[in-house]
């Protein structure tokens, strides 16, 4: 195929594709996301291949490898369409019997469905799985669908209908106005309404412009924009080109993360698809307009993500931030007015484009609009990727997506926000997803992290974990923002000791209002978070520690000593045999003992005691009792 | 240039667009205390000192005067018993590091800092990038950098341009605010251990050689 040269090309080109598609066609897809990968998909995709050919349905099936689905613990996953039917953690060995059965005989691979862990009820149907029906996935959805280096699996699902309608039949402003009234708000974390952006990059004055997508992804364990990215990365750069017209740039820059070489991958095969059919360079569509777009790997730092950092990183500066004003709408790149924003962001607006401010603003609440995804990780069920509209609730999200808390345990609180986000307890579950009202509560969307915590987890040692990655993630520019997160680590790593001091809390107040205060950027201004949201909701917890030097939670080591009750001893030698640290005196017939200067808190014990006898107990703020003496040790 | 015109501490003033609050202030004789500003040298923000209130479009914010350009019919105020707490915080913090400092000492009078309240750190050096910056600005030499990021930042000679260049010039040293001793001490540990050059940082925290560009 060669350059397409007008948007009666691109819609005729389109149509050929979907006239070569025969929607009833048994199409199997395989996810060949980064998660997947890791769990082998590479070897299933092998599998599939050989099989189709082995079993004569070349002419029959259709195979595509997709991007991310967002259940990643649960890969790699194969959807079967037209059905959608779903197996999970497929192995190269299951290919066979999906063909055979499934395709072949419209049966059910039964042992590779989902399976409900609080019903043991199976799912069939990828639409049945609790994980997926509570979702909406507006951005997310079409990964499932189509193949990331495809351009033509992109333009089977409406891709560049946007950029031919805003090339042709908008103008800048309407554009801007459209983003607008959509009341898109950016993903990125701080929630700044895009359209308002746009403006202000549109109207600073500049012949040169830029736009960028901030792809650095710092959060530890967050990966909503590497699957937008890797999965489909032609929105991303349709997204891209749309805010470039808008705004009147012919450049733009695309920032990822280091760490990320499969959404790299992926992007520069999209770059060069889209340059070859005419669809990035110059003269787009015919319309006069040009634009070229370049990737920049980043340098792997948390703080390059903050978007002054990151625009002197592309500038092969230090990736340190500079006070704003000015803003990169007026004084960005090169010193030039620059629009960076969210690849979420950045991949809404297509979608916004195609269906019209009024469909996106009709989703969510007052203030917050359309869908959010989130990575929702920790004490829960299930775990993974999942888009709500905005206005959902945390507790639908946790336990109808989530499933609830694994096992028996008790759901203590949940963290928003990335690591400068805040706990939220029991009581706030019903907050919304919502850019306001997460703050209000204490926490905030951020970029979309939400950790789940059962009853096991220690808010002060949460709080001392955060500020610990915080540490070493600030620039260490300014002084509250270097200086204050050492001291409130310090008191933090005191209190989870049992070393902390009387007006320790205090202290740590006063010490949150200055970091809080008077840094220079975000991360400063946003640190003491953990800090604070933990101390106004779980203050008992910070107490315990405190004036009884006891854990709540029995989590901190230092705090916590295991001991076995004599009289319920059943000298069964289970905690004995588990124990690497040789730290039990036990025994036949013989009440066990911890020998606690040995003893490394390993919890070994403790799970290995059968439950009938429940012998070892972990203790936290009493003494451990005299132990047992030896001849008084033989049961029965 | 255009004219802004603000209000601080209850005094009007008219300053041309771009000016600081800081330069702004000072214009009407009030003091704002700094440490990492220096009048040859282009506003860094690092320390933090010299933060203020200011409500400007319906929003009141606390912002580093030394950095942050007036805006039409600002209201600043330099002294409030918020803005006093954190410049007695900042002050403390600081005197961890650099006990002995002169100048953090005298401030620290004024708002009431506790030096000893918190542990004393072993660097002495409170990175407001005075040497660094003068350094690069004046000299462009980039003789002295900042390395590594957050709570393990130092400045260090890189030692193949400071054997060329530090011997006859050393004018860093009188700026650093913890007593010329830091700067000093550390271009003398750069001279006398040889060791492999490292590359500069870039707060990027990665150990490619050639940086992050
Ligand atoms: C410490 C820090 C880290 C950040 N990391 C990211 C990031 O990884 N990705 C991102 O899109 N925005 C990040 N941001 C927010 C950006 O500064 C900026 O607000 C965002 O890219 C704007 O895009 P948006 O309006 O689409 O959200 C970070 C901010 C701070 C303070
Ligand atoms: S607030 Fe922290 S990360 Fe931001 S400039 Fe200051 S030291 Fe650097
Ligand atoms: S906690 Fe671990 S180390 Fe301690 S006694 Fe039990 S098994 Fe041994
Ligand atoms: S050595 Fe002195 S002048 Fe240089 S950064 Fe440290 S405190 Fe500032
Ligand atoms: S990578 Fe396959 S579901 Fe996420
Ligand atoms: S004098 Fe303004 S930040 Fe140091």
């Amino acid at each position: 195929m060669s350059r397409i040269k007008s948007p009666a090309e691109l819609e005729a080109f389109r149509k050929e594709i979907l006239a070569q598609r025969d929607p009833d066609k048994p199409c199997i897809t395989l996810c060949s996301g980064s998660a997947c990968n890791a769990t082998g998909s590479g070897k299933v995709a092998a599998a599939l291949e050989l099989e189709i050919e082995k079993q004569g349905v070349t002419t029959e099936v259709v195979s595509r490898r997709t991007g991310c689905h967002g259940f990643c613990e649960q890969g790699p996953i194969v959807v079967i369409y037209p059905q959608g039917i779903c197996y999970l953690k497929v192995q190269p060995e299951d290919i066979a019997e999906i063909i055979s059965e499934t395709i072949k005989k419209q049966k059910i691979v039964e042992r590779l469905l989902y399976v409900d862990p609080n019903s043991g009820e199976r799912a069939t149907l990828e639409e049945d799985i609790p994980f997926y029906k509570y979702q909406k996935r507006l951005v997310l959805g079409s990964n499932r669908k189509i193949d990331p280096r495809s351009l033509e699996d992109y333009l089977a699902v409406e891709g560049y209908q946007a950029i031919a309608k805003v090339l042709f039949e908008m103008t800048p402003e309407q554009v801007v106005g459209e983003v607008k009234d959509a009341k898109l708000r950016g993903r990125g974390g701080a929630g700044f309404p895009s359209g308002l952006k746009w403006d202000f990059a549109r109207n600073a004055p500049g012949d040169q412009k830029y736009v960028v997508v901030n792809c650095d992804e710092g959060d530890p364990g967050a990966y909503m924009d590497r699957s937008v990215m890797e999965g489909n990365p032609f929105a991303v750069l349709e997204g891209l080109m749309i805010g470039a017209y808008a705004i009147g740039a012919n450049e733009g820059y695309i920032y990822v993360r280091q760490e990320y070489p499969l959404a790299v991958a992926n992007l520069t095969v999209a770059i060069e698809k889209a340059e070859e059919y005419g669809l990035l360079g110059k003269n787009i569509l015919g319309s006069g307009f040009d634009f070229t777009i370049k990737v920049h790997r980043g340098a792997g730092a948390f703080i390059c993500g903050e978007e002054t950092s990151l625009l002197n990183s592309l500038e092969g500066k230090a990736g340190e931030p500079n006070a704003r004003p000015p803003f990169p709408a007026i004084r960005g790149l090169w010193s030039k007015p620059t629009n960076i924003n969210n690849v979420e962001t950045w991949a809404n607006i297509p979608m916004i484009i195609n269906k019209g401010a009024a469909f996106f603003s009709a989703i969510g609440t007052e203030s917050s609009k359309g869908t959010k995804i989130f990575s929702l990780v920790g004490k829960v069920n299930n775990t993974g990727l999942v888009e709500v509209p905005m206005g959902a609730s945390l507790r639908d999200i946790i336990f109808k997506i989530g499933g609830g808390v694994p096992g028996d345990k008790k759901f203590k609180a949940v963290q928003t926000g990335g690591p400068s986000g805040g706990c939220l307890p029991e009581d706030l579950l019903d907050t919304k997803v919502d850019f306001d009202e997460l703050s209000q509560a204490g926490a905030m969307m951020g970029s979309g992290g939400m950790i789940v915590m059962d009853e096991d987890t220690c808010l002060v040692d949460i709080a001392r974990y955060f500020l610990a990655f915080l540490s070493d993630e600030s620039c260490g520019k300014c002084t509250p923002c270097r200086e204050g997160i050492r001291q409130m680590l310090k008191i933090l790593t005191n209190m989870t000791k049992g070393l902390a001091k009387e007006g320790d809390i205090d202290l740590l107040f006063e010490l949150a209002e200055a970091t809080k205060g008077s840094s220079m950027c975000a991360l400063g201004k946003t640190a003491p978070n953990p800090v604070l949201s933990t101390l106004n909701h779980f203050r008992e917890e910070y107490e315990a520690h405190i004036n009884e030097k006891r854990c709540p939670s029995l989590s901190c080591k230092e705090l916590i000593a295991f001991h076995i009750e004599p009289e319920k001893c059943k000298g069964c030698g289970a905690c004995f045999r588990k124990c690497p640290a040789e730290a039990i005196e036990g025994g036949k017939k013989r009440i066990h003992v911890v020998v606690q200067e040995k003893c490394t808190k390993c919890g070994g014990c403790h799970e290995a005691c059968p439950a009938a006898f429940d012998a070892v107990k972990i203790l936290s703020g009493v003494p451990v009792p005299e132990a047992t003496p030896e001849e008084a040790r033989a049961i029965g | 240039m255009s004219e802004i015109s603000l209000q601080i501490d209850g005094k009007e003033v008219a300053v041309s667009a771009g000016t600081t609050i800081l330069e702004a202030a000072r214009s009407l004789g009030i003091e704002i205390p700094t440490v990492c500003d220096h009048a040859q040298l282009s506003p860094y923000g690092a320390c933090r000192i010299c933060t203020v209130e200011a409500d400007a479009n319906g929003r009141t914010n606390l912002v580093a005067s030394c950095q942050y350009p007036v805006e039409k019919d600002m209201v600043v105020r330099t002294k409030t018993e918020q803005v006093d707490k954190i410049r007695k915080v900042l002050l403390e913090q600081m005197l961890s590091h650099a006990p002995d400092s002169e100048q953090l000492v005298a401030l620290g009078q004024i708002y009431g800092a506790d030096r000893d309240r918190f542990e004393k750190e072993a660097s002495f050096c409170i990175l407001c990038g005075l040497c660094v910056r003068y350094c690069a600005e004046v000299k462009k030499k980039d003789a002295i950098s900042f390395f590594d990021r957050g709570a393990k930042r130092e400045i260090a000679f890189l030692p193949e341009i400071a054997m060329q260049e530090c011997w006859d010039c050393k004018e860093c040293f009188p700026l650093c605010p913890t007593s010329a001793l830091q700067a000093a001490y550390v271009l003398t540990e750069a001279l006398m251990t040889p060791t492999e050059p490292a590359a500069p940082s870039c707060g990027g925290g990665c150990s490619s050689s050639e940086g992050c560009g």
